[in-house]
């Protein structure tokens, strides 16, 4: 894993790596966004609503994949001091802010025609309204140290913390079933019309390249950035 | 602003975050244990009219009546045992259907008849096509029931 501490050689894997992932995620996106605004049948009772699907579940499975990938970076530099996972969960952080909110957004907009509310205190829009204010208080934390690129300790600990609330998410429509409904895509199979599926995969796919890109990006831009801070630095003393 | 009292600042802020957080999972499971009544409970509980209530339970087949104004609507509401009449006005949620899962906020007027302010419906697991569901709802192919143990 120390192979890549060495940032030099992380930015010769990331830079080819971040068009790489950006273009094909870009065309799934539009392939999905197209399929799913207009080549899709109507759903047996919530008609054209359905078609937030396509948005709705990438973003829900960004904004929970965002956090378990904070968590995962956040115990590889707690435990082995890895140089580039703090980075790494810093990065995360604001996109998978952004996708949570896009979830939470898209689902109340969904609920008010289909369920007849923008929001209601169940177990499963709760937790994911947690889940956004975590981020937030992530990115706080992380921001509180004073230098560029410095990774917080106390934001990798609280990063684990969070991780709590993942698995309260996944549980929540089991455990206090009161208005989402359960999981359509399960190990056991799926609910959801092969016709609906299909363009729902499209999306998923489009949407975390895209993501991958995004936290490549963001890794390189605080690299940068850490650079600079060192020149300046040694240009003061100098 | 001393860098010391902008990481104060931003300490702060994750604190509140946090907080509100804590906070808004702990209303939640307080409304979770908010009580609704089905047509049996509140036929046993003896509400008085106009008094704020829950009510839940399964649209009855065959009782949704739409007024001549378009928005007005009668329908029942039953268990296993009882059945209880409700009236609502508004534009009604696309999964309110006949045998579907419902949850109503509102009254009883002194006839008995529950007036809903606002119509809660639950989605369930399965999305299929109009067309399919034309041959038939209930298919087996699209219910995870049928997979589960």
């Amino acid at each position: 894993m120390h192979r890549f501490a060495n940032p030099a050689r992380f930015l010769r894997i990331a830079k080819p790596l971040t068009p790489a992932l950006f273009w094909p995620g870009l065309l799934l996106t539009l392939m999905a966004c197209i399929w799913g605004l207009f080549f899709i049948p109507t759903e047996r009772l919530m008609g054209d609503t359905v078609k937030i699907l396509f948005v709705h579940v990438p973003a829900a499975w960004l904004g929970m994949g965002g956090w378990t990938g904070i968590a995962i970076a956040s115990i590889v530099q707690l435990v082995w001091r890895h140089p580039l996972a703090g980075v790494a969960a810093r990065a995360i952080a604001v996109p998978g802010a952004t996708f949570a909110a896009i979830c939470l957004i898209t689902g109340s907009i969904w609920g008010r025609p289909t369920w007849g509310t923008w929001w209601v205190w169940d177990g499963r829009l709760t937790s994911m309204l947690v889940l956004f204010f975590l981020y937030l208080g992530y990115i706080a934390l992380s921001n509180a140290s004073s230098e560029k690129g410095d990774t917080s300790r106390v934001a990798a600990v609280f990063g684990v913390i969070g991780a709590v609330n993942i698995p309260i998410i996944n549980r929540s429509v089991i455990w206090w079933e009161s208005q989402h409904q359960r999981a359509s895509i399960t190990l056991g199979g799926s609910s959801i019309d092969s016709a609906y599926l299909a363009p729902l995969f499209v999306a998923v796919a489009g949407f975390s390249l895209l993501f991958g890109a995004l936290v490549l990006m963001r890794m390189r831009a605080a690299l940068a950035a850490m650079r600079i801070e060192a020149r300046m630095r040694r240009m003061a003393q100098g | 602003m001393k860098p010391k009292h902008q990481r104060l600042f931003l300490a702060l802020i994750a604190v509140v975050a946090l907080g509100g957080a804590g906070l808004i999972a702990a209303s939640a499971l307080r409304e979770e244990a908010s009580y609704f009544y089905t047509p049996t409970t509140l036929a046993a509980a003896n509400v008085e009219p106009g008094k704020a209530i829950r009510l839940g339970g399964m649209v009855q087949k065959g009782s949704i009546v739409r007024g001549g104004d378009g928005v007005s609507i009668t329908f029942i509401v039953q268990d296993q045992e009882r059945s209880q009449k409700v009236a609502y006005r508004g534009i009604t949620p696309d999964l309110f259907v006949e045998g579907s899962g419902v949850v109503a906020d509102g009254h009883l007027r002194p006839d008995r008849v529950f007036v809903a302010e606002s119509l809660l419906a639950k989605h369930d697991e399965n999305y299929v096509p109009k067309e399919l569901a034309d041959i038939d709802i209930n298919a087996a192919a699209y219910t995870k029931d049928t997979l589960a143990p």
